[in-house]
């Protein structure tokens, strides 16, 4: 395979897949500390009707009234999700089943409904993700990675997750303290006068956008393979703070290489007329990656034990 | 057109084939339910969406299995057998990523159910390059296609769904005893672990049962959706479960219906929007649990408390300045000791007058109790300062926090708690029981 054969074809859905996951890995370790990762199992499920709604209005696949409607439809079921905790007294699961399910469906109504003369964004791509159709034909070689005419010619997808990566980075940096201290001492809030709701609902609204941002990448439900994989298998690993985010990208990037190669480049090393498919094959990874770690864990039951009786 | 379709499906008569699917769906929206209601009541409601996903590496492995070994790749007995064994195993490594002790059940849950189901993907992916071909049947182990259901699958369905609901009416007993203590279930000698594992049995082949029809991502919200429903209308099993089985039977046969109408639209998704329909209607008009009762009842407290506050405020304002108790009070004066808004009071006036307990008085800004009024604001007083006496006599409270404490529970005590108190007080001291009484008439001390 020569380079511009890979910049064409593989190089922009293996970004794509690298922002997804380095993106929502730092996300999911919020949720991951926070103990809700179901919740992002939820959004992800939920976001569907604002994306065939933002769809609907613009008819492109990466706009800003998509990414609204995904918060708008994250909210509605936050709210929902609690109003039906509180009226039903139920245990959570119970009440996210019912609204995660619902909106699904929902959505898939609407984008069937809305979409059946459209080919661009169709019920596959919700299910498998559409990775291998990001290709970049204006590429010619190295030398476009610097050329702006081409460069303009990358996919839209591709500045969205890049946006979001970056919005991503920027809330985190800004308000480190104050996630931290709703992560791990909600009670040492209260005392203090630190109300964590603000903080909690931007996570929320942060996630949603990621889940739209990532919708493209690998779909609407191996998105929860990356935002709930890395930071699993950074928790395996270490138990600082800072060490657990910086983990869990650099775990992201990593199952989204690897899971991209194995799907994309392997079978076509082998001679394979198809390769397999790159979404699910990072969700693989994400869990051959935390079984991995698991084995290797410094923490796993017993070592602990050990190191300490070892003195 | 699509009108005409509908209703033929739903009242059974758009063909023998679409009549048997319908029935199918029906059969296991009720199977759904009331299994869903123990998977619900068990906590279970995740684990239950985590083994449905997990059935996907399953099907398609079958699938693929069957091709090499030259048996028929869509024998739906091959694939559902597929589909339980992975589910089953997904069941398990949740289990062992929880054990990791790293990460919670909800973690390893969501990593299992993306995991598992990414494994499934990548395996359709091998199917649609089998020499077969041929996967267009296998994705409709995802959303479901009821509508292209053969007779023969469609009847399998209904076995299965039947053979579910069996077995959940034979094992009623102890499974509610399971659900709601399983301390109780274990010291009165039932097999804990064995039924557990039947429920766990039962979820995995209403699961399989419904992957053909209603697809394996919506499969789960067959069990939960109806069960939540009939939790909101009723607080007993023994109606919850009947219930919940026939808010599943009517949303799979409503939904199966449109299917039939429109078979361009994923089953699944049709029937669990009707259950959600059905969800939304409970949620609204549940006479205990429902959005308009809980409205209701806020309100009804909203205005109990302004009319104590109101009622008590005046009879304090004419107490202090030793007029009558139908001589003019100001409002203002009220309002502005309660922190209320200019719109708040206006309220609490407005609600007050239309319930005759006051009148306008000559001068603006000024009311008068009827004498409707001023029997209930006697009874309001006695009961806050009755309960103010209480607290500091018996509970030993400084008077303020007394006061405090008076105002949070007036509103709420019942009439034979507020007997008991004022009987405990008589016993225990009649001068301060007759002190409780406030002093009705003019000129007196206060």
């Amino acid at each position: 395979m020569s380079v511009v054969e890979f910049m064409q074809l593989d190089l922009v859905p293996m970004l794509a897949a690298i922002l997804a996951c380095v993106t929502c890995g730092l996300l999911g370790t919020l949720l991951l500390l926070t103990r809700n990762s179901m919740m992002g199992d939820a959004i992800s499920h939920a976001v569907l009707p604002g994306i065939a709604a933002g769809f609907w209005v613009t008819g492109t696949r990466a706009s800003l009234p998509m990414l609204a409607g995904a918060m708008g439809a994250a909210v509605v079921a936050v709210v929902l999700i609690g109003l039906i905790r509180r009226l039903g007294r139920l245990e959570p699961g119970a009440a996210m089943g019912v609204v995660f399910s619902g909106l699904f469906a929902l959505g898939l109504l609407m984008l069937v409904w809305s979409g059946a003369d459209r080919v661009d964004l169709d019920i596959d791509c919700v299910l498998y993700g559409i990775l291998e159709t990001l290709i970049w034909p204006a590429a010619e070689g190295p030398a476009s990675l610097i050329d702006p005419v081409a460069l303009a010619a990358l996919p839209e997808e591709l500045w969205l997750l890049a946006g979001m990566f970056a919005v991503t980075l920027t809330c985190l940096l800004l308000f480190w303290k104050e996630l931290r201290l709703a992560a791990f001492d909600p009670a040492f809030g209260a005392v203090i006068g630190f109300d964590p709701r603000p903080v909690r609902a931007l996570l929320m609204l942060l996630i949603a956008a990621a889940c739209v941002a990532a919708f493209w990448a690998v779909g609407s439900i191996l998105v929860i393979a990356a935002l709930i994989g890395p930071p699993a298998i950074a928790r395996l690993l270490t138990e600082r703070y800072a060490a657990q985010f910086l983990l869990a990208a650099a775990v992201g990037a990593a199952i989204a290489t690897v899971g991209y190669l194995a799907a994309a480049l392997v079978p076509a090393a082998l001679g394979a007329a198809q390769g397999f498919n790159a979404a699910g094959m990072i969700a693989v990874m994400a869990g051959l990656g935390f079984a991995l770690a698991a084995q290797l864990s410094p923490f796993r039951r017993g070592v602990v034990k050990q190191r300490r009786a070892a003195p | 057109m699509m009108n005409a379709d509908f209703f033929a499906a739903l009242t059974l008569s758009l063909g023998h084939n679409a009549a048997v699917v319908v029935l199918g769906c029906a059969a296991f929206g009720l199977a759904a339910g009331l299994v869903g209601c123990f998977v619900l009541l068990r906590g279970r409601a995740l684990i239950a969406d985590v083994a449905a996903h997990a059935t996907l590496p399953g099907v398609a492995a079958a699938f693929i299995g069957a091709t090499a070994l030259g048996l028929d790749p869509r024998n739906l007995w091959l694939l559902m057998a597929g589909g339980a064994l992975s589910a089953a195993l997904g069941a398990l490594a949740v289990r062992a990523a929880a054990a990791t002790r790293r990460v919670r059940d909800d973690a390893a849950m969501a990593l299992v159910l993306s995991a598992g189901f990414g494994l499934g993907v990548v395996l359709m992916s091998v199917v649609q390059s089998l020499p077969t071909g041929g996967q267009a049947g296998l994705s409709h182990f995802i959303l479901g296609q009821a509508a292209g259901l053969a007779e023969v699958e469609a009847q399998t369905l209904i076995g299965l769904a039947l053979v579910a609901s069996v077995i959940a009416v034979l094992l009623f007993n102890p499974l509610r005893v399971l659900c709601f203590d399983e301390a109780f279930a274990a010291a009165s000698g039932l097999p804990v672990r064995a039924l557990d594992l039947s429920l766990t049995a039962l979820m995995l082949l209403v699961t399989v049962a419904g992957l053909r029809a209603v697809g394996l991502i919506l499969v789960v919200a067959l069990m939960v959706i109806p069960a939540v429903t009939a939790r909101l209308l009723t607080e007993r099993l023994s109606i919850m479960a009947p219930l919940a089985a026939a808010l599943g039977a009517v949303s799979g046969w409503v939904g199966a219906s449109f299917s039939a109408a429109a078979p361009g639209l994923p089953t699944g998704a049709v029937i669990t929007v009707t259950a959600c329909a059905l969800f939304l209607i409970a949620l609204t008009l549940s006479p205990t649990r429902g959005v308009v009762a809980a409205g209701l009842g806020r309100a009804r407290m909203g205005y109990r408390i302004g009319r104590d506050h109101l009622l008590r405020g005046a009879w304090e304002e004419l107490e202090q300045l030793r007029l009558g108790p139908d001589a003019p009070f100001a409002t203002a004066a009220i309002a502005a000791a309660w922190g209320w808004s200019g719109p708040r009071s206006l309220i609490a006036v407005t609600a007050l007058r239309a319930a005759g307990l006051v009148r306008p008085a000559h001068e603006p800004g000024f009311l008068r109790l009827t004498p409707a009024g001023i029997v209930a604001a006697q009874g309001v007083v006695r009961r806050h300062r009755v309960w103010e006496l209480y607290l500091t006599r018996a509970g030993g409270v400084r008077a303020f926090a007394a006061h405090r404490g008076a105002d949070l529970i007036e509103h709420t005590l019942p009439p034979d708690v507020e007997a008991e108190v004022e009987a405990w007080l008589a016993s225990a001291d009649p001068a301060i029981a007759r002190l409780a009484v406030p002093p009705p008439v003019e000129g007196a001390p206060a």
